[in-house]
C-alpha cells in the first residue's frame, strides 16, 4: 500500500513482531550499544524487583520506526516519538499500529502526514505510544 | 521526597563527538529490529532510531545520580532535517533542554529532557534526538 494518497483516518498495515527472546535482546544490545544489565542478566533484573530481564524500551520504538518507514519510505521520515508506558517482558509479542491523524502542506510544496502510532502486547495493553511525521512521496501519476 | 534539580542545569552540554555512519552498523541495527526494509538491509539509510547508537557523553549531572533512587526512561523522540545515510559524518552534542516536576502514583517525579543534536561537517543539523529521563 502506498502512502501517496493518504488521508486522515487511514490505518497503516499492522506490523506483528515475533515474541521477545533473550537472543533478540542480546542482538539489540550489541547493535545499539545499550548493555544495561536488566536487559541481559536475570540476576540483576531480579535484584531490581523484576521477574526476569525486560526488553529495551527502544526496541519497541524501533518497531514503530519499522512500521512507519515500511509505509512511507525510509527517505521520508521526519519524526518518530514514543513514550514507554509498560515493560515489555520475555515472550511478549508486540503488534504495531498506526493511523493518519492529519495531512498538511509544508513550505517546500511537499505534504506532511501526522500519525498516531502504538505498540500493544498480546494482552492488548499499550506498551509504547507515540507520534510520527512523514513526508508523502509525490505521486508519479498526478490526477 | 522531592528531588531538587537546579534549573540552571538547562543549557548545560557535554563535549562534541564525531561519528561516521557505517553501512554494516546500519545493517546490524536493522537486523536486531527484525526490519527487512531493503533500504536498511542495503545499509543506505539509517533507521529513524539509529542515533541511539551514538553514545555521546552528556553534561556532568552527578547531582542526579547521587540523589535518586531510580532513573527511568520516559521516552524518546527523533526529528530529522534530512535522512541519515551511510558514510555521513555527524558531530553530536548532548545537552539538557528542559526539567520539570510532576506528581504521579509514586509521588513527585523529576523529568529531565536531554537533546542530542547531530550536525554534518558543514554545520547543518541532520537530526535531533530527545530523551526524557524520569528521576525519583
Amino acid at each position: 500500500m502506498s502512502a501517496v494518497g493518504a488521508r486522515a483516518g487511514l490505518e497503516l498495515p499492522v506490523l506483528r513482531k515475533e515474541p521477545v527472546s533473550r537472543v533478540m535482546l542480546a542482538k539489540y544490545a550489541c547493535a545499539s550499544g545499550d548493555f544495561s544489565p536488566h536487559h541481559l542478566d536475570p540476576e540483576v533484573a531480579r535484584s531490581q524487583g523484576l521477574d526476569d530481564v525486560v526488553a529495551h524500551g527502544m526496541l519497541s520504538l524501533g518497531y514503530l520506526g519499522q512500521l512507519v518507514s515500511a509505509w512511507a519510505g525510509a527517505e521520508n521520515i521526519r519524526r518518530v516519538q514514543g513514550r514507554f508506558r509498560a515493560l515489555v517482558q520475555l515472550g511478549d509479542g508486540l503488534t504495531c499500529h498506526g493511523i493518519v491523524t492529519a495531512v498538511d502542506p509544508v513550505a517546500d510544496g511537499r505534504r506532511l502526514a501526522r500519525l498516531a502510532v502504538w505498540a500493544e502486547n498480546q494482552r492488548g495493553e499499550m506498551v509504547t505510544t507515540g507520534e510520527a511525521e512523514v513526508y508523502l512521496a509525490t505521486s508519479p501519476h498526478p490526477s | 521526597m522531592s528531588l531538587a534539580i537546579d534549573p540552571a542545569i538547562v543549557g548545560r552540554q557535554g563535549a562534541p563527538q564525531t561519528f561516521t555512519v557505517e553501512r554494516d552498523a546500519i545493517r546490524r541495527f536493522a537486523d536486531a529490529l527484525g526490519d527487512d526494509n531493503p533500504v536498511y538491509q542495503a545499509g543506505d539509510i539509517a533507521p529513524p532510531t539509529f542515533p541511539t547508537t551514538f553514545h555521546v557523553r552528556g553534561p556532568d549531572l552527578d547531582v542526579i545520580h547521587d540523589q535518586c533512587r531510580l532513573l527511568l526512561s520516559g521516552g524518546e523522540e527523533y526529528v530529522y532535517e534530512r535522512p541519515l545515510r551511510a558514510g555521513d559524518r555527524v558531530t553530536c552534542v548532548s545537552r539538557v533542554i528542559d526539567t520539570y516536576v510532576k506528581t504521579g502514583q509514586r509521588g513527585e517525579m523529576t523529568f529531565i529532557v536531554f537533546e542530542k543534536e547531530g550536525r554534518d561537517p558543514r554545520g547543518l543539523v541532520v537530526f535531533r534526538a530527545r530523551h526524557t529521563l524520569i528521576a525519583f
